[in-house]
């Protein structure tokens, strides 16, 4: 194991975490599509991607366990953590709300991920930088996938342009949080990790703003950010889905397959 | 003398040792190697380029692999599988999961390259890092009657590894292994 000698433990375990949870948790809100979707190949595409998402999650957070040192595994950390110790962003988990709002959380996401998977590809943890390089080609089809629905819904009908409009409004305030910087997030781009999210906003506002313009939809205002996932702060919806996620493990304690 | 005999006797033993290191060390690789893919039974792990190595290490079978997408579910099964067809050969097994470098659909060999498309899938376009070849803006030949005037119908097939095509020529519907 090659950690980066410059960090300490405690606060690549954090940044680990931060990853893994925001990926966790999108990826158990696409799976809540399962069975649900709207056309046979979408209902084949979000598992997919809900799949990538939480096997994404599952060798950050092994390697979180192997950084942190305390024997704690992914299990523990994906099912027997309280709401305050998820450290995900406010977008992911966000409801599914209609078919605009899943696409367009998922578009954002990815169009955020993608330049940054490609930074941390090149970053100085050999590990993370071996998840990222898988990671960067996986969320470059979920930007295509989630881009194509963007523009379509968005230049569809005026009933899908209605609600694709409504979800850019609902979702415009948590987009902010994705590049927040912190003590960790400093500390991570100090020792070369992982740049400061904030250098990857260009590429980001880039995507969005081509995805965005073929979809004749209109960049959100600016809004007064949303914030505090970062640090275990949460909105009324994250409650919910831990009670799912996690009702196996709480019910049958160290159930296994 | 009676020292160079000892000397020569002992060279000859830790040849013999090395040798029969090399040649286990070759029969725990081939027994790992011909492990299938549980769900495209028809490609090896050492087809699929997962099998990084297999080394006796202090009597145990050391298989090193790497996983391939992020979110096969595959990987335990293949890992499982593995370490049970070496213990059938009579190794005391080990695995050791590698994720760097990261895998790529590059290293499927061209034989795997070759039993996917006889198996009716179509095999991933090379130099996975380009952007045209992954964001699919590549020609995939139908693996059926070998024309190109192919469309895609889905982005997401049956597995993580596949998307969903359908041959215009021979109207045959038909799965594109994805590149990674």
């Amino acid at each position: 194991m090659a950690v980066a000698a410059e960090i300490d433990r405690a606060t690549l375990t954090t940044f680990l975490l931060r990853l893994a949870d925001d990926h966790l948790i999108l990826g158990h809100r696409l799976s809540e599509w399962c069975g649900h979707a709207p056309l046979l190949e979408e209902d084949l595409a979000m598992p997919n991607m809900a799949l990538d998402l939480i096997g994404q999650a599952r060798a950050l957070y092994q390697y979180a366990g192997e950084v942190e040192g305390r024997g704690r595994g992914e299990d523990d950390f994906a099912y027997l953590r309280r709401e305050r110790e998820y450290l995900n962003c406010l977008m992911v988990e966000r409801p599914n709300g209609d078919f605009a709002h899943t696409m367009l959380r998922q578009f954002w996401f990815a169009a955020f991920m993608h330049p940054w998977w490609e930074a941390i590809a090149k970053g100085s943890d050999a590990t993370l930088a071996a998840i990222a390089e898988k990671a960067v080609k996986e969320s470059a089809y979920h930007i295509r996938h989630a881009g194509e629905w963007v523009i379509r819904l968005g230049d569809g009908t005026e009933e899908s342009a209605r609600r694709m409009a409504g979800a850019v409004e609902a979702l415009a305030p948590y987009v902010g949080e994705l590049f927040e910087s912190d003590a960790v997030t400093l500390a991570i781009a100090e020792a070369g990790i992982a740049p400061e999210p904030m250098t990857v906003r260009s590429a980001f506002d880039r995507t969005v703003a081509q995805v965005f313009s073929e979809a004749m939809l209109e960049l959100p205002e600016p809004t007064w950010p949303q914030g505090g996932g970062r640090a275990g702060r949460h909105t009324e919806a994250m409650g919910y889905l831990l009670a799912e996620l996690q009702h196996m493990q709480r019910t049958y304690p160290g159930a296994v397959w | 003398m009676v020292s160079g005999l000892h000397t020569r006797g002992q060279d000859r033993r830790d040849s013999n040792v090395r040798r029969d290191g090399r040649a286990l060390s070759r029969r725990a690789y081939a027994a790992a190697a011909s492990v299938p893919d549980p769900e495209i039974p028809v490609l090896t792990v050492a087809d699929l380029g997962i099998l990084r190595s297999v080394e006796i290490e202090d009597g145990v079978a050391v298989a090193r692999l790497t996983p391939t997408y992020s979110g096969c579910p595959a990987t335990l099964a293949i890992e499982l599988a593995v370490e049970a067809a070496l213990r059938e050969a009579g190794f005391e097994p080990r695995i050791e999961r590698v994720l760097s470098p990261a895998w790529t659909t590059d290293w499927i060999t061209e034989g795997g390259r070759a039993k996917l498309a006889a198996y009716g899938i179509a095999p991933p376009q090379r130099a996975s890092n380009s952007v045209r070849a992954l964001f699919g803006e590549v020609q995939v030949a139908c693996p059926k009657c070998g024309s190109g005037e192919t469309e895609r119908i889905s982005e997401f097939g049956s597995t993580p590894c596949k998307a969903l095509y359908r041959c215009t020529a021979c109207r045959e519907p038909f799965d594109y292994f994805k590149c990674l």
